[in-house]
């Protein structure tokens, strides 16, 4: 009755005996159609060592928040577990985990030595009574917990979803205090769940927009450094930046990194007009990719590289429109009513997420690369910017709220529209860029 | 509620002065200062009673221009404010200015500086147009960056559209 159940609301269950992990049967579609949360259980990870007790109980309760954070899992409590684990090695009562409806078990151990933490896991299957993949173990400087944590939160949703995960990631963005009409902004930087905010700038000047490189290495960002906007290139390491060089008497800003990180294409205005040109990271080999009496700007490469989405109000009114990488001539994608703005390629290349206006609201949405099959996940007075996650399954943006009070803050939601949530940042933020996958 | 604005933007002009004139005050103090954006940058603004002063310029001639929604096409009385500007500069030589470009909340933020660029272009044409050489002037835009007014109704949005003429000593570049 209840596996019956389960596999006609949640469509969570494939064929049995499959032997590659990756096909086994516990597995969730990431599709539109997730509705019911896969139920798992995850015991605190069991201290190996003395003095492991409370690092245990903190990773487990990061991959706890990752699984749960997603929409697409939900734990049961430690208090229903029947089965308690006193060693990693215990061998799992799979009769004790169906009893409560688990249908997946998350059984780890954690050991410290010499400023170093270990961790080892196993992912079990309830109902096919066996091991989900191989055990596996990873380590790591003590400083470094939660990435350990994240990184198996990122195999378990792996091996149920069969897409790689996106918790050992991070986000820049910019962190906003004062009042409206004297913003103050700087760069940070933090653990994609929040944790870990540490700040890349000062305030002293206004900063927009920071992003990524493919490899997370540097961000590029505009900055009124100067008294004008201009992009400046940061290595998040050292926290070292330098300005790109621009033709004096113009303003540049909205850059954004080639997938191959050797180039970065970004908006220049010169006498009112704003169009489109390319340069090599190294400042040099700047090129005009537009030019038309139009605003083009909000750039994206393709993840393959080949081509670029941009806006555009060559129509009157800004609208999304993609062309070569090279230049030439664009392809209008969005014909939907209103506006369009702030096209991003999904790093699948499936979709492109966009700011949209319209009748005085903003939404964050999605559409198919030819503009086809629109979808707007979320309404709000100021949605904008949307960035995506390393699996282009989830979606950050900015929403801020209106008035003399309003003040920004950043949301995630699922490209199927659910799961929004509000995505802590150590007080108001705006402009979030999420990074790749962190090695 | 008239006279608030116009102490705005008097502040805003000292500060942005400051801002935008890296040559006279050294490339690092370049940045708007944390503790005021509409700080005292320096310069002796002068009194508004006094026609020479950039205080009176940004009073009395009006340094400001605004715009309709999404448009940088001129208003009749953009055009007057900007004539008015224009003879002040031709009979002040001493001084430069920057034009600022400003959108209102209600657009996204790349396009917003592209607009008010274009608004700032608007206005600096119509200077040089009106006999003020373009070396003595130069543009930046704030997008939706500096409100002036920071409600979310029409009253606001009206105010933040728009484009400031700031008023620094040099001749300009």
């Amino acid at each position: 009755m209840l596996r019956i159940a389960l596999a006609a609301v949640a469509a969570l269950m494939i064929g049995p005996g499959v032997a590659l992990a990756q096909q086994g049967p516990l597995r969730i579609e990431i599709t539109d159609g997730v509705i019911e949360p896969l139920p798992f259980a995850l015991p605190q990870f069991v201290a190996e060592t003395g003095d492991a007790g409370q690092m245990a109980a903190d990773i487990t309760a990061v991959i706890s928040s990752d699984l749960t954070g997603t929409g697409l899992f939900r734990e049961i409590p430690q208090s229903a577990h029947i089965q308690r684990f006193s060693a990693f090695e215990t061998p799992v009562s799979y009769a004790d985990w169906q009893a409560i409806n688990a249908q997946a078990l998350i059984v780890g151990g954690v050991s410290m030595a010499g400023g170093k933490v270990v961790v080892k896991f196993r992912l079990f299957d309830i109902y096919s009574g066996q091991q989900l993949g191989e055990g596996q173990q990873l380590a790591a400087s003590s400083g470094s917990w939660r990435r350990l944590a994240h990184k198996v939160a990122d195999v378990i949703y792996s091996r149920i979803t069969g897409e790689s995960g996106y918790f050992d990631s991070r986000v820049v963005f910019v962190s906003e205090t004062g009042p409206k009409n004297a913003r103050l902004k700087r760069l940070a930087v933090m653990d994609y769940d929040g944790a870990n905010v540490q700040y890349l700038t000062d305030s002293s000047t206004i900063v927009l927009a920071p992003r990524f490189s493919p490899t997370g290495d540097r961000v590029l960002y505009t900055t009124f450094e100067t008294g004008f906007p201009r992009i400046k290139m940061l290595n998040v390491g050292n926290v070292s930046a330098q300005l790109l060089p621009e033709i004096p008497g113009t303003m540049t800003f909205a850059p954004r990194f080639s997938p191959d990180g050797t180039s970065i294409v970004y908006s220049m205005e010169q006498g009112g007009n704003t169009d489109l040109w390319k340069m090599g990271v190294n400042g040099s080999g700047a090129a005009r990719l537009t030019n038309s009496p139009a605003i083009e700007t909000a750039p994206s490469y393709s993840p393959d590289g080949s081509r670029i989405v941009f806006e555009s109000d060559r129509s009157g009114t800004q609208q999304l429109y993609i062309m070569p990488a090279g230049g030439g001539e664009p392809t209008r994608i969005s014909f939907g009513e209103g506006r369009y703005g702030t096209p991003v390629w999904s790093p699948r290349g499936d979709l492109i997420a966009f700011t949209k206006q319209h009748a005085g609201r903003f939404h964050i949405g999605v559409m198919r690369t030819d503009g086809s099959e629109e979808r707007l996940l979320t309404a709000s007075f100021l949605d904008e910017g949307p960035t995506w996650s390393p699996n282009g399954r989830v979606i950050m943006f900015s929403r801020e709220s209106s008035g003399a009070g309003g003040s920004s803050q950043l949301y995630s939601v699922d490209i199927s529209g659910r799961n929004l949530k509000a995505v802590s940042s150590g007080g108001a933020a705006s402009d979030p860029a999420w990074s790749p996958l962190l090695p | 509620m008239t006279f608030a604005p116009k102490a705005m933007i008097l502040l805003a002009v000292l500060g942005l002065a400051a801002c935008n004139n890296p040559d006279k005050y050294g490339a690092g103090s370049g940045v708007v200062d944390p503790g005021g954006a509409y700080g005292d940058g320096g310069i002796s603004q002068g009194s508004i009673s006094d026609p020479n002063s950039p205080a009176y310029f940004a009073a009395t001639v009006g340094d400001k221009i605004l715009f309709a929604v999404d448009q940088s096409t001129l208003s009749p009385e953009a055009r007057t404010t900007l004539a008015g500007q224009a003879q002040w500069l031709a009979a002040h030589p001493q001084y430069s200015a920057i034009i600022e470009g400003h959108a209102d909340e209600q657009g996204t933020r790349e396009y917003n500086l592209a607009l008010g660029a274009r608004r700032a272009n608007s206005a600096q044409e119509y200077l040089i147009s009106q006999g003020v050489a373009g070396t003595r002037l130069r543009t930046v835009s704030y997008g939706k960056e500096r409100p002036l007014a920071v409600c979310s109704t029409e009253d606001c949005y009206a105010q933040n559209r728009r484009a400031v003429t700031v008023i620094s000593l040099g001749a300009g570049s």
